[in-house]
């Protein structure tokens, strides 16, 4: 959706800006990071506002969030562990999204792939736990590309929508995911809480040296670069940006639009079944229940946020563990329901998206010279 | 309701705490004040599971020297890793509580092992003696309660159709719906349990549904085992039926249709705990109790519990508080004709069997799987 409207304007000014325009593309950055910028204050702003009716402070709450989600080591962990899952569900939406697609079925795979890492660790244990870590990984990379690459398939060669089709997609996913673990892969010994039989404690990802950092951490800011490289660095990525921003235009210049659609898909739904391997060899070590903690779902806010752009997933996923990190502290100290942040997250969520009416907007910031 | 006042109280409010906070760094507890934690997998106003423990923890607030930190909704994730983390370290928790059941294998153990010094206790009855020795866990016996429920079901229901809704079919709930159906069944041997399970803990809609569904096919009582029987409680009174409530009291919601219910009755644990803490003693590893210990207890009679019923429930539960009283006695055979329980062989409550319990007994209606 916004890679269809923002990559023909972006493209046109760039041309418009002349030699004369030296100062062109250092406007356009601080567009935008304005942009977003302003709309957080006015989120903030319209927050505050929210808080004074309920009769709390504001400065109080602010500053609780400082402290909850980043003004300690602690606190700054917290907030990184949260948005570690994050990176890489918000790509399995960023992906798809550059060629206009809005795909938001990354729960499933999630799921989907987290399973399927667990299953293949079963067979692997008290062998090399690199081995079964990297066998693991394969299995949940392919099955929650493969579940991604359905909807792909079905928008490619059938022309399903492709809303629809990764929703339901992911609906069918969590539900084979929970006969699975309760039924044939159930380890009889979890009684109260289904679950598979574990990867075993020799096979699980350790924190990152040092701190109790989530290992899926790297793996994402590593996924997030090699994405952007691949977005706006290959000539892979520029065709599957062409396909976003004119169909038509792409179909007429001989690009392989089908493939294209299907292989965005994979890749992106590869990046959640890897999220899900991760929080099973990380958190859980086994598939249950626990792994269906709404990450597809968040993924999906903060790639909108970022417009799709992955390194921009970074500081979103930031900024919303941040807020789920301070979400805690809140409650305890301000005595406010967990459903405050909630409300704070929509408002960032609204503003965020409003605000993208407003590139090209501000005269200052386009291009000036010889028009 | 916004005035400038108020912004500026707000402003300085701030003000204070940043000085506040700045200079003490994390806000300790002051001395002799015992700071404890309580995490909730749901709303603490579910009518349910989390209500039971809030209600005991908002008791806790008027002993002296005790001070509480509260997060709902906090998943069964690294999430709840977290919440423990910064309620010690950022709110000086010593003793803390993480209620749900999902909360203890891996989460809480790790927490654990990295803080030796603070005690954990988990509500669910899963510590062994090869875990950490500053955790534990409570539980409670509610089957008996249950049962109770299932009394009064009995002598209410026209149809002889009662319902149940349930989450999911493992050991806890499938003893809570066969002690119901034996509850109502030792009123009228003719009566049956039409279960059904929604899949999840959390389910309004799909509890809703069933409920609904469980009313078309006749049934006037209804009881459920959810995390929040609220919608279960209203849709069923909106469709004329009896209540009988479970984890917390829900006659609020229904005051004509709720027969009774069984409760958890949480204070009793938490203030063992925090009076021991406050004396210096260890705290016990592993504790368990029913209706006789108080652990559990049974809400007060709605409008529509006839004084016979009233007068057999009484006679009953007096007998369970005595001890030796026991629901699952042999012979009984499982809803598909199988003996499960040979004649002669009683499980009184305390009974580990119980807690592999994987049947349906005669009379209820529904499947395991």
């Amino acid at each position: 959706m916004t890679a269809v409207a923002q990559a023909p304007t972006a493209a046109a000014s760039a041309s418009k800006a002349g030699a004369a325009d030296r100062f062109y593309p250092l406007r356009r950055a601080l567009e935008t990071l304005g942009a977003p910028v302003a709309a957080l204050l006015l989120a903030t702003a319209a927050f505050s506002l929210f808080l004074l009716a309920l009769g709390k402070s504001p400065a109080e709450f602010w500053w609780l969030v400082w402290r909850g989600a980043f003004g300690s080591a602690f606190s700054l962990q917290n907030t990184l562990q949260r948005a570690a899952p994050l990176l890489l569900t918000a790509l399995c939406v960023a992906l798809p999204a550059q060629l206009g697609l809005v795909v938001i079925g990354g729960e499933g795979a999630l799921a989907l792939g987290g399973l399927a890492a667990t299953v293949a660790a079963l067979p692997l244990q008290g062998t090399w736990p690199p081995l079964v870590q990297l066998v693991m990984a394969a299995a949940g990379i392919a099955a929650g590309g493969a579940w991604i690459a359905l909807t792909g398939l079905l928008r490619a060669r059938r022309g399903v929508n492709e809303t629809v089709a990764s929703l339901v997609l992911s609906y069918i996913g969590i539900a084979l995911f929970n006969h699975l673990v309760e039924g044939p892969l159930r380890d009889p010994s979890s009684l109260n809480k289904p679950s598979t039989w574990g990867i075993g404690d020799a096979n699980m990802i350790g924190p990152l040296p040092g701190t109790d950092l989530h290992p899926g951490l790297p793996v994402g800011v590593i996924a997030c670069i090699l994405c952007w490289v691949l977005i706006f660095r290959t000539s892979t990525g520029f065709a599957a940006r062409v396909t976003g921003g004119n169909l038509r235009a792409a179909q007429l210049q001989g690009l392989p639009v089908s493939r294209l659609i299907i292989a965005a898909c994979a890749l992106g739904g590869g990046f959640a079944g890897l999220a899900g391997m991760i929080e099973v060899a990380a958190v859980h070590g086994r598939a249950n229940a626990s792994l269906l903690a709404g990450y597809g779902y968040e993924g999906i806010l903060i790639a909108f946020l970022a417009r799709h752009n992955p390194l921009a997933i970074m500081p979103m996923a930031v900024l919303m563990g941040g807020i789920g990190a301070a979400g805690g502290l809140l409650q305890r100290r301000l005595d406010l329901p967990d459903a405050t942040v909630v409300v704070l997250e929509g408002l960032i969520f609204v503003s965020i998206l409003a605000s993208e009416t407003l590139y090209g907007r501000i005269r200052w910031f386009q291009p000036r010279g010889d028009r | 309701m916004l005035s400038r006042r108020k912004l500026l109280q707000g402003a300085t409010a701030g003000g204070a705490a940043l000085t506040l906070g700045g200079a003490l760094g994390a806000r300790r507890a002051e001395a002799g004040t015992l700071t404890i934690g309580f995490i909730y997998v749901g709303p603490k106003d579910d009518y349910g599971y989390n209500q039971a423990h809030a209600e005991a923890a908002a008791q806790l607030k008027s002993m002296h020297g005790v001070k509480i930190v509260e997060e709902e909704k906090v998943p069964e994730t690294d999430d709840v890793e977290k919440t423990m983390q910064s309620m010690i370290e950022l709110d000086g928790a010593t003793l803390l509580f993480p209620t749900s059941f999902g909360y203890f294998d891996p989460y809480m153990l790790r927490v654990a092992k990295k803080y030796p010094k603070i005690e954990f206790r988990h509500c669910g009855g899963l510590w062994t003696n090869k875990d950490p020795m500053n955790t534990g866990s409570y539980f409670g016996y509610i089957g008996m309660g249950q049962y109770l429920n299932g009394i009064a079901a009995g002598y209410a229901t026209k149809t002889k159709k009662l319902g149940f809704v349930a989450a999911k079919p493992i050991p806890q709930v499938l003893l809570n719906i066969n002690s119901f159906t034996l509850g109502a069944r030792s009123v009228d041997p003719s009566i049956t349990t039409q279960v059904i399970f929604t899949g999840d803990w959390s389910m309004p809609v799909k509890e809703a549904e069933a409920t609904n569904s469980l009313a078309d096919q006749g049934a006037d009582v209804v009881t459920m085992h959810v995390d929040g029987p609220k919608v279960v409680v209203q849709t069923a009174a909106g469709r004329g039926m009896y209540v009988c409530g479970y984890h917390a009291n829900q006659s609020k919601l229904a005051p004509e249709k709720y027969l009774t219910g069984a409760e958890w009755n949480w204070i009793t644990v938490y203030k063992m705990f925090v009076e021991d803490m406050q004396a210096g003693k260890s705290l016990p590893n592993f504790v368990r109790g029913g209706l006789a210990e108080h652990f559990v207890k049974m809400s007060p009679y709605g409008p529509a519990v006839s004084a016979t019923a009233r007068a057999k429930i009484d006679a009953t539960k007096a007998e369970m508080m005595k001890g030796g009283f026991t629901v699952i006695k042999g012979a009984l055979k499982d809803n598909k004709g199988k003996e499960v329980v040979p004649a002669g062989k009683a499980y009184p409550e305390t009974a580990i069997e119980l807690e592999s319990m994987n049947y349906l007994v005669e009379g209820v209606i529904g499947s395991t799987s």
